[in-house]
């Protein structure tokens, strides 16, 4: 099983996926970014899945899963880089990843985040 | 259940290719097997990445819910029309209530219950045969356009 990488940018975390993501490397990734948003006390993270040529429902749900894990511990999520053919085969399968945070790419991810912390503040 | 309008009867033996799914690992090597005939037959970059999400959705419900199986990937041909024909199938307790199971959020495990029903709508062709005790089959197509 290959791990994904998870790297910290002040306090944002993140994490680009270029693997083929197995089951186990996606249930090892919650993990790891459950504890990195906690150890650094990041508030924000961005997923890149710029490299990523298919999302099926598992790998969905995870994207779902780490957005309200993260939320849970105060910190935003933001997905960026989704393919268009992955965003089209995702609605088709019925799975339209609500309450996950995307952004076109990383630059405009990290603008959201930005964004999101002014808001709040 | 069939969706099956029997369009893929010229089929090219010799292109046939199985593949065992014992592991997670080996659902990833369906993915890869599956992007590469989607490619060979000439399957839009679009219709690529459905077949494959389709072909992952299938892979995992054998891992899942039978401990593996077996895929077979097929070209087919109807005319001038290329294809590719997906067979996944396992020994597994078999699905008493095939028209549930293929409904949206229905499901046994831990997962979405979104695998059959939208490995369905992914394709241009899905038929399911199963039966408790029995294992199950699930061969699907998608034509190039």
């Amino acid at each position: 099983m290959q791990r994904v990488p998870v790297l910290k940018l002040g306090d944002v975390l993140i994490v680009s996926i270029q693997v083929d993501l197995e089951d186990q490397s996606v249930l090892a990734l919650q993990e790891d970014l459950a504890e990195a948003v906690v150890a650094h006390g990041a508030k924000g993270v961005i997923i890149d899945i710029t490299a990523v040529e298919i999302v099926d429902s598992f790998i969905g749900r995870m994207l779902a899963t780490i957005a309200s894990m993260c939320g849970m511990l105060d910190a935003q999520t933001v997905v960026v880089g989704m393919r268009p053919a992955v965003a089209i085969t995702l609605v088709e399968l019925g799975l339209s990843l609500n309450g996950v945070r995307t952004a076109l790419n990383l630059e405009k991810g990290v603008a959201l985040l930005d964004h999101l912390r002014s808001a709040a503040s | 259940m069939s969706d099956d309008r029997n369009m893929a009867d010229d089929r090219n033996m010799a292109d046939d290719q199985n593949m065992a799914i014992a592991s997670s690992a080996d659902v990833v090597g369906v993915r890869r097997l599956v992007r590469s005939v989607a490619l060979e037959v000439g399957l839009s970059l679009v219709d690529q990445t459905k077949i494959v999400t389709a072909a992952s959705e299938l892979a995992r419900n054998a891992l899942v819910y039978a401990g593996g199986g077996d895929v077979r990937v097929e070209t087919v041909r109807n005319g001038a029309r290329r294809g590719l024909k997906l067979t996944v199938s396992d020994d597994g307790p078999g699905i008493p209530d095939i028209d549930q199971a293929l409904s949206d959020g229905w499901t046994t495990g831990t997962g979405l219950g979104l695998g059959l029903g939208g490995s369905r709508r992914l394709v241009d062709e899905f038929d399911l045969a199963s039966a408790p005790g029995k294992g199950t089959t699930v061969t699907v197509t998608k034509w190039a356009r």
